[in-house]
């Protein structure tokens, strides 16, 4: 994320060190201390980040291995049964392939929001930007609940489709609804920050060169933004792989159909299966692991991948 | 174990989240009643009375904190160290659950008159006024284009009595099996368009979001909604048979022992056995044990063949084959697809 830094002095007309240029890195580090060693501005910096890393460890480390912990106590072969149960099978699939969806279209829709607002600027556009936000600050109950108002067969929406013979609330697409609902400002809020720090010149540069507008877009503007549509995408990602509290409500929840693996493990604490629950839990957790350190490994490898294409 | 006890802390905040009737005054004691979903308004007048009752008795000033929640995650929050001093929950198997981790006595049923069950409830249909698609009996919910709204049997004391209400219909038809009637309950979920967690849930679906034609619900449930929430939307069906629905009531040994409030939580649940409890009972639409108090109420509450848990072999051994991982109610889902 270091690209949504804080917008840096706007280099002169035609800088070429914007060109994307083979094997260059992207970002220089400031020279100067601070690099690793010697002192820094921060007071007190050891003794804070000694406090800071022992208690972010009882917050976030602690629970993190005791859910890695728990599911094992009957053993691996318990585990394994536990695991490929058609249901538990079934909910990890619905899980992880709404989310991938939901973050797929949140990132199209996203990046679209995003380029609207720092570029097109409409009436009305700073309202956008703030309404974007909503979604991470509304309880997600309410926007779950008020999803399946509008979308069930007597809503607003719902009931106009329900005419055509389409049933959002109660299926997976109420799921994708509320998934993509969640998910949008992720993408929007990390594509904005480096689209408003692009430079327009850069575009200017490649018109007085000849690209075509589609040439433009795809050589130009797209290396450049794509590491921050990738950190969106995986954020809305890991997001909608984990929400509960938006989908129960519009899911249906049926077993094998529309029972999200949060749900599975809220199921399976109440019937007491704690190592169940715990066991689906840390699947859960593995995957978005896997999802993040993948998405990192495309971040590193994004600019040899735009250096291999000889831009323009 | 680090898990447990933090899961514990968890059930605990939430738990302390939908506290109702909580004030700051100062009390000599306090009480806090765990309770399963629906029971809302009952326990928010017997609370007032029975406060009223022990003032008048004994001098004390009780507070008494309800909270609600489907039973077994009632009942779960209890087993992570949710601090009750009675539980009041759906189905006598969410309490023997708890006296496997030996929070209260195991012989707790015998403790109280009527093996601690104060009131019995049923399941009974809800449907949309005047009964538009006719739905009479069972064989109807399996009609094609009729949808039944439910909630999930595995979390749920009310999904769990209506299941076995369908199941032990099912089972006493002509020339049938357990075969038959298991058949008779994969129809029927096929029909279930929603599974909510809990009988709340499940209600607000059908009532406030207008989805299935109807709702299997507690009898209590049904009439409220009928009677109090929906005025004149909905009509309750009562079918050829149904089950009868045993909530159970009992003090956590381990709680009150601790708190010394042994003898105001048995006064406490002493007090829906008496007359004033039994007609608070009645006024929330639960069927009251004592006789003389229903067949004063015998209008409100029409005459149904019922069939109890009993004649399935107990709770536990109901638990084990139709709500056990792997269960009945597993191979309808999978079998069905």
């Amino acid at each position: 994320m270091t690209l949504a830094s804080p917008a840096p002095p706007r280099p002169g007309p035609l800088a070429t060190s914007f060109e994307p240029v083979p094997g260059r890195p992207r970002h220089v580090p400031p020279a100067g201390p601070g690099k690793g060693h010697g002192p820094t501005v921060i007071p007190g910096y050891r003794l804070s980040l000694g406090i800071t890393i022992a208690w972010v460890s009882l917050l976030v480390l602690l629970p993190l291995a005791a859910l890695a912990a728990r599911p094992w106590e009957h053993g691996a072969g318990w585990l394994w049964h536990s695991l490929t149960q058609e249901r538990a099978l079934a909910a990890l699939r619905l899980s992880f392939g709404t989310a991938f969806l939901a973050a797929s279209l949140c990132t199209v829709a996203g990046l679209l929001l995003a380029w609207t607002i720092a570029r097109v600027r409409p009436a009305g556009w700073r309202l956008l930007d703030a309404i974007i936000d909503l979604p991470f600050a509304l309880p997600t109950a309410v926007a779950g609940i008020t999803l399946a108002t509008l979308y069930g067969r007597h809503g607003w929406v719902g009931a106009p489709l329900a005419g055509a013979g389409i049933k959002v609330a109660y299926t997976q697409a109420g799921i994708m609804i509320a998934l993509v609902f969640v998910g949008l400002p992720f993408v929007v809020r990390s594509t904005l920050p480096v689209l408003n720090d692009l430079p327009h010149e850069l575009e200017e540069a490649a018109q007085t060169l000849g690209a075509r507008p589609g040439q433009i877009a795809l050589r130009v503007l797209l290396p450049a933004i794509l590491p921050a549509l990738v950190t969106g995408f995986g954020l809305a990602f890991a997001r909608g792989v984990g929400e509960y509290g938006s989908v129960i409500f519009i899911a249906g929840n049926r077993p094998l159909v529309s029972e999200i693996a949060p749900l599975l493990i809220v199921i399976r604490l109440q019937q007491f299966d704690y190592a169940g629950a715990a066991a689906i839990g840390l699947v859960m957790l593995l995957g978005a692991a896997l999802i993040l350190v993948a998405l990192s490994l495309v971040r590193a490898l994004l600019p040899a991948m735009a250096g291999a294409r000889q831009p323009l | 174990m680090a898990l447990r006890s933090l899961s514990g802390v968890l059930a605990m905040v939430l738990a302390i989240g939908t506290l109702s009737g909580a004030g700051a005054r100062a009390a000599d004691l306090s009480l806090l009643n765990v309770s399963y979903d629906p029971t809302r308004e009952l326990y928010k007048d017997v609370n007032q009375a029975f406060a009223a009752q022990w003032k008048a008795k004994s001098g004390q000033t009780v507070e008494i904190k309800t909270s609600h929640g489907g039973s077994g995650a009632q009942a779960r929050a209890v087993m992570d160290g949710l601090q009750a001093d009675v539980v009041t929950l759906g189905l006598a198997w969410d309490i023997d659950v708890l006296t496997q981790r030996h929070l209260l006595a195991a012989d707790w049923e015998g403790r109280l008159p009527n093996h601690s069950v104060p009131y019995t409830s049923t399941v009974v249909f809800l449907v949309r006024h005047g009964n538009p698609k006719h739905l009479a009996g069972w064989t109807d919910l399996v009609r094609d284009g009729v949808e039944v709204i439910t909630p999930n049997p595995k979390t749920s004391s009310g999904g769990r009595w209506s299941y076995l209400a369908a199941y032990t219909w099912a089972l006493h038809q002509p020339g049938a099996s357990e075969a038959s009637a298991e058949s008779y309950l994969g129809k029927l979920y096929k029909h279930v368009p929603v599974l909510d967690t809990g009988a709340r849930g499940a209600t607000n679906t059908f009532v406030q979001r207008g989805e299935g034609d109807v709702l299997l619900a507690w009898e209590d449930e049904a009439l409220l909604a009928a009677h109090d929430v929906g005025d004149g939307q909905f009509d309750v069906v009562y079918p050829a048979s149904s089950i009868k629905a045993e909530p159970p009531v009992a003090w956590v040994d381990s709680v009150t022992d601790k708190k010394r409030t042994g003898a105001v939580a048995q006064a406490y649940l002493r007090f829906l056995f008496n007359h004033q409890g039994q007609e608070l009972a009645a006024k929330h639409h639960y069927r009251p044990i004592d006789p003389a108090v229903f067949a004063e109420h015998k209008a409100d509450f029409p005459a149904i063949k019922v069939y109890d848990v009993a004649s399935l072999g107990g709770w536990p051994a109901v638990q084990a084959k139709h709500f056990a991982d792997g269960g009945v109610f597993d191979s309808i889902y999978s079998a069905g697809k």
